[in-house]
């Protein structure tokens, strides 16, 4: 994460240089230069390199929100491995399960950051990564389920109920001797 | 188990066997629980030996070997003490029935006893206490018997040993127990009194009573058991029958209306009869009289209205008074000096002061020693003395007195000192109860608590001299039994776990002691007044002790208190006592004599404001006294009273009953705090079929966490809780008696489940061929008991368990989530809820002689019975073996909630005895007493010895074991902080340097 944001900045900060855009204003153009009168020809090359970089985007976007899917697969694998008793290993991956498709889905922005582009639709491939990291989160708690940790049955609630207090009270037996 | 399991290696496979591993481990984990290593015996246990009050003392003081005294007690122990220490060489336990009549040492090295009224002699070995043999005598009748061990000792000529009992003498080998001849004297109603053996000779002679009035000696040949003479004449006023022997040839007896004494001369064939009036001998003579066995030439002991009178016998009718001691004395038997010289002591009480008198046939009037000690109060009078002599240096003799006192405890006197002591009344405890210690106030040091200011600075002063290096080796062990007594596990206050308390027990003698639970020494000890013989109670006994008042809230600054019931007199509506002991000190707070007498008492559910606890005394008619007698409590009790419901169980009559209470008596009258009985129902067992053998109920204070059981596959099975639960066993009256006296066809065993307050019988079973003994434990919704099955041959145990099927609907997740349920709505009995009952049975190898079941403060950990072996060992056994629903082939959800496949008979795992390798000789009880730790348990359990111990029948899973090693943990901890605080500063470090890349 940490590195792929710091990745993100760089590329982004390499961008700006030759953006348009942002160039500062208060720095006078060297002499000779023309902003406007830039090159027709190299307008359109840059146009068709934003186009093909939107492309790629949008291609990388998808990409990106399809990646939950191979994690969902070995996840199910691991938990039809651990079988269905309660241990280290059982509780270790159903909580690394919950765990993975929750901080993904608080993440969400920052993964689909990179992509972001007037150009580019990344809501499509945003909600594909959420359903699919929500089909993990369900895929987690249905283990949990498995295991027995939801408190989805009478006895889970009942336990912890005190007996009932009795109204009567009987003492006596055998005269003491 | 495991080869069920050896399927082809498939992903179902492997899921299917780590779970049954894991359940494995967790099987054996448990089953270890209960096991010690060896070197952890004694860190959390304590056992005490005792052997219960004496009854007869012999001396072996020979100049070779280690000095001992050799006794039998009333627990039927024989035993060897040290006679420097009061240490014990060694102890044989008799069985119950087997009573000690007397004890005596033959040829020097055996130990020989005479047990079971006369029937049995069995030879101990001195040294050691092994037994070398053991002879059956045909007695017809178990009578008052006697041995006779000649004291003249042949070495090399084999001495036979007599007993005599009844009307018939026996002869027995001392070598090897062999009976060499036996003497049937063909009279009926003979009574022999006396046997004896004049100096050097072969012959015994033997003097007793026929019938009331006819008196007999017979000249017996020693060596062949032919009556060489005999001779009989009769006294027209009767004989009481006691008798004394004074001279050789002179009987001194009682006559029938026990006002005068009767001289019996006797000699070749001649008896003549001379009667002296006692009022002529005594002045004012009036009471009862009884004559004392004191075997002693020419002097005769009689008790005369408690107190002693000396008569001097100078010829065949001249009679002599000496001397009268006033009650309380001890007087002990006769004590040959030397051949012609013989002494005797006498022990007199004046308060705390005993005077020792020892006098000898010379001179009556005189003493030859004179001492006088001081003694304890709380140890009461003497009860009986045994002297033993020795020569001084000086040539002179000196005496060792051995004393029992009214508390059952033993004492070796010598020299106007006591050398040591025993505390053998608590070889027979007839009730016990616990008390927390008080707690350790902040800024109050522990010092203070346990002692004065005095003591503190005194400890304290002790341990700086040694640390100086200055203190005297007596000085050094007080420092010792200082630290001892500070160290943590036998402070005098209360711990985190809750495993320091004191246990409070009452002894047979009517003596209270607290014991502490960290070692067993005695905290403080009293001899209740009120338990003692005095002139408005002539036969006090002690029955139960009671927690009176345990401050919780209210009350504070007051300590808590017992209350100790006893009764005067052995009948039921004898009137009762009550004394109520502050538990902290030992101080008799209040002592009562009851107006009427006590057959049930009720601790009540209830407590008045000062957090008294409220008692109801049931007498022998029927009446309900309330107590403690105040208005407040009355208050509390008026409220509750609708509710209040107690039962009878009639044994003979075979019949329970239940009663309500109403109050029919003014206010304000003494009346007030007496109700009366209203009879509710009663279960009349139908006496020709059955016969009520054990009842059992649940603990007062038991406390159950939860009232649903989760069965596999989460389902939920809702237990009936009630602590008005009654197990009821009847057995066959034709097999009432001991196994083998009923076959099997005859042999009915029923089990029934009984509401005591609404009289219902809630579930009955039947037994085929099953019999008695039964003993039964109940708890939570269960009841598992034990009785012998005489088809099988062998002992089993059932288990019954009880769920409550009207509140099996409450299965609805929502509603419980919600709350919409009944599940905590007080219960009635009068509700008549539907139960579903399941039941197994279970062979047991063991016969028992106690039942008991675990505790704990919450009741989360799951349970262990505790079983009395008949090797006087305790047995933990998990309730888990002991459960109804185990099958042969438990399904996967059922291994997994911890269900062990069916056996037809019961594993007893040699390490899960808790007693390990002791043993608590004569085993009684068991008491489970919670700790403060969920998982703990302290175990008390006594009969003559005290073994105590503290079980977690779960594994201690709330907290460390003591060897774990915090060091490490410490270690740890501080290595990963550090290396957090580094790496984390390397990270720092290479990320600026990534920066300036």
């Amino acid at each position: 994460m940490e590195k792929g944001k710091g990745l993100a900045r760089r590329w982004a900060v390499e961008f700006a240089e030759n953006s348009y855009s942002s160039s500062p204003v208060d720095v006078p153009d060297p002499m000779g230069f023309s902003r406007s009168s830039s090159d027709p020809d190299d307008a359109n090359a840059s146009r068709q390199k934003k186009e093909a970089e939107a492309a790629w985007k949008a291609q990388k976007a998808w990409e990106v929100a399809q990646a939950p899917v191979k994690n969902l697969l070995m996840m199910g694998f691991m938990m039809w491995m651990a079988g269905s008793t309660v241990h280290l290993f059982s509780i270790g991956i159903t909580f690394s399960a919950l765990w993975q498709p929750i901080s993904a889905l608080q993440g969400v922005g920052k993964v689909f950051e990179p992509y972001k582009d007037p150009r580019v639709d990344t809501l499509a491939p945003k909600l594909l990564f959420i359903a699919l990291n929500l089909a993990g989160l369900v895929l987690g708690i249905w283990k949990l389920n498995t295991l027995g940790l939801l408190p989805t049955h009478a006895s889970d609630w009942v336990s912890s109920l005190p007996p009932a207090s009795e109204v009567e009270y009987a003492g006596g037996g055998l005269p003491v001797h | 188990m495991g080869s069920s399991h050896l399927r082809p290696p498939t992903a179902m496979a492997i899921r299917a066997r780590l779970g049954f591993v894991i359940l494995l481990l967790l099987f054996f984990s448990a089953t270890l629980s209960a096991a010690l290593y060896e070197d952890q015996v004694g860190l959390a246990d304590w056992h005490h030996k005792y052997i219960g009050k004496v009854k007869h003392a012999v001396f072996h003081t020979q100049k070779t070997g280690r000095k001992r005294v050799v006794v039998s007690t009333e627990e039927n122990v024989v035993a060897s003490l040290d006679l420097r220490t009061g240490f014990i060489f060694w102890r044989n336990v008799l069985g119950k029935n087997d009573d000690i009549d007397q004890v005596d040492i033959a040829l020097g090295k055996y130990v020989v006893t005479l047990s079971s009224g006369g029937s049995i002699l069995r030879a101990w070995n001195l040294p050691d206490g092994q037994m070398i043999w053991e002879s059956t005598l045909p007695v017809s009748t178990p009578s008052k018997s006697s041995l006779y061990v000649p004291a003249n000792i042949n070495v090399g000529k084999d001495n036979l040993i007599l007993v005599f009992g009844g009307s018939s003498i026996h002869a027995l080998s001392s070598m090897d127990g062999q009976i060499v001849w036996r003497k049937e004297l063909s009279i009926d109603s003979l009574e022999i009194q006396q046997i004896f053996q004049p100096h050097d000779s072969d012959v015994i002679n033997a003097v007793g009573f026929v019938g009331s009035s006819e008196f007999v000696v017979y000249h017996i040949s020693y060596r062949t058991g032919e009556v060489m003479q005999q001779s009989k004449a009769s006294f027209e006023s009767g004989f009481c029958g006691e008798a004394s022997l004074v001279f050789d040839n002179l009987v001194v007896a009682l006559d029938a209306s026990k006002s005068s004494l009767v001289s019996i001369s006797f000699k070749n064939e001649v008896i003549n009869f001379h009667q002296i009036n006692l009022s002529d001998l005594v002045p004012d003579f009036s009471g009862k009289v009884t004559l004392l066995p004191l075997k002693f030439n020419g002097m005769l002991a009689i008790e005369i209205a408690s107190s002693i009178h000396l008569l001097r016998v100078k010829g065949a009718n001249e009679l002599e008074f000496v001397e009268k001691i006033s009650h309380p004395f001890a007087v002990s038997d006769a004590l040959p000096l030397s051949k012609e010289q013989q002494a005797f002591a006498i022990l007199q009480h004046e308060e705390s002061k005993i005077h020792f008198k020892v006098k000898s046939d010379n001179d009556l009037r005189n003493e030859i020693l004179k001492e006088t000690i001081q003694m304890d109060s709380h140890r009461g009078n003497i009860e009986k003395v045994f002297i033993n002599n020795y020569i001084r240096t000086d040539r002179t003799h000196g005496f060792r007195f051995l004393v029992v006192m009214e508390d059952h405890s033993l004492l070796l006197i010598q020299q106007g000192e006591i050398v040591w002591t025993r505390e053998d009344g608590l070889a027979s405890i007839v009730d016990s109860t616990t008390s927390e210690l008080p707690v350790e106030k902040e800024g109050v040091s522990v010092a203070e608590v346990e002692h004065n200011l005095f003591e503190w600075l005194k400890g304290h002063l002790l341990k700086l001299k040694g640390t100086l290096m200055l203190a005297s080796p007596d000085e050094v062990a007080a420092i010792q039994a200082i630290r001892l007594k500070s160290s943590e596990k036998n402070k005098m206050t209360r711990d985190h776990n809750g495993f320091r308390k004191l246990i409070i027990v009452l002894t047979r003698a009517g003596k209270v002691l607290a014991l502490h639970t960290g070692d067993g020494r005695v905290v403080w000890s009293v001899l209740l007044p009120a338990l003692r013989r005095s002139e408005t109670c002539g036969n006090p006994f002690a029955l139960r002790v009671y927690q009176w008042q345990v401050p919780h809230h209210h009350a504070m600054h007051e300590n808590p208190s017992v209350l100790v019931v006893g009764r005067c007199g052995h009948g039921f509506d004898a009137p009762g006592i009550f004394s109520i002991v502050d538990s902290y000190t030992g101080k008799v707070q209040n002592s009562l004599m009851l107006e009427h007498s006590v057959s049930h008492i009720m601790p009540l559910p209830l407590t008045d404001s000062t957090e008294q606890r409220l008692h109801l005394i049931i007498d022998a008619k029927l009446q309900a006294h309330l107590y403690p007698k105040n208005s407040d409590s009355l208050k509390h009790f008026f409220n509750e009273m609708p509710n209040i419901y107690w039962y009878l169980v009639e044994v003979e009559k075979n019949k329970i009953r239940g009663y309500s209470l109403e109050n029919k008596a003014e206010l304000d009258t003494a009346e007030e705090y007496v109700f009366q009985a209203k009879e509710l129902w009663s279960i009349v067992f139908p006496s020709e079929s059955e016969k009520i053998a054990v009842t059992a109920t649940r603990k007062m204070n038991e406390i159950v966490h939860t009232q649903a059981k989760v069965v596999a596959d989460q389902d939920v099975m809702y237990k009936y809780i009630s602590k008005n639960i009654l197990f009821v066993a009847t057995v066959a009256p034709k097999a009432a008696g001991e196994i083998g006296s009923a076959t099997p066809e005859e042999a009915l065993l029923y089990a029934y489940l009984i509401d005591t307050v609404s009289g219902r019988i809630l579930h009955r079973v039947c037994h085929q061929g099953a019999q008695g003994p039964v003993h039964a434990v109940v708890s939570e919704n269960w009841v598992v008991y034990h009785y012998f099955n005489l088809r099988a041959h062998r002992y089993e145990m059932s288990v019954i368990e009880i769920y409550d099927q009207s509140r099996a609907d409450n299965k609805d997740v929502w509603k419980l989530v919600l709350g919409k349920h009944n599940l905590t709505v007080p219960v009635s009995s009068y509700s008549r809820p539907d139960v579903m009952v399941k039941s197994q049975s279970y062979f047991f190898t063991h016969s028992v002689k106690s039942m008991a079941v675990t505790a704990t403060a919450k009741g989360i950990t799951s349970k262990q019975l505790l079983i009395g072996t008949i090797g006087d060992q305790v047995l933990a056994l998990d309730k888990r073996f002991l459960d109804p629903r185990r099958s042969v082939n438990p399904t996967q959800s059922e291994k997994e909630e911890g269900i062990i496949p069916l056996t037809d008979s019961l594993p007893i795992v040699p390490q899960s005895y808790i007693t390990h390798s002791l043993q608590v000789e004569g085993l009684r009880s068991m008491v489970t007493i919670p700790a403060k730790l969920e998982s703990t348990t302290l175990v008390f359990s006594y009969g003559v010895d005290l073994f105590f111990t503290r079980i977690a029948p779960s594994r201690t899973y709330d907290s460390l074991t003591e060897d774990f090693s915090y060091a490490l943990l410490l270690i740890t901890i501080v290595v990963l902080v550090a290396a957090i605080f580094v790496t984390w500063a390397l990270s720092e470090k290479k990320e600026l340097k990534e920066k300036w890349r």
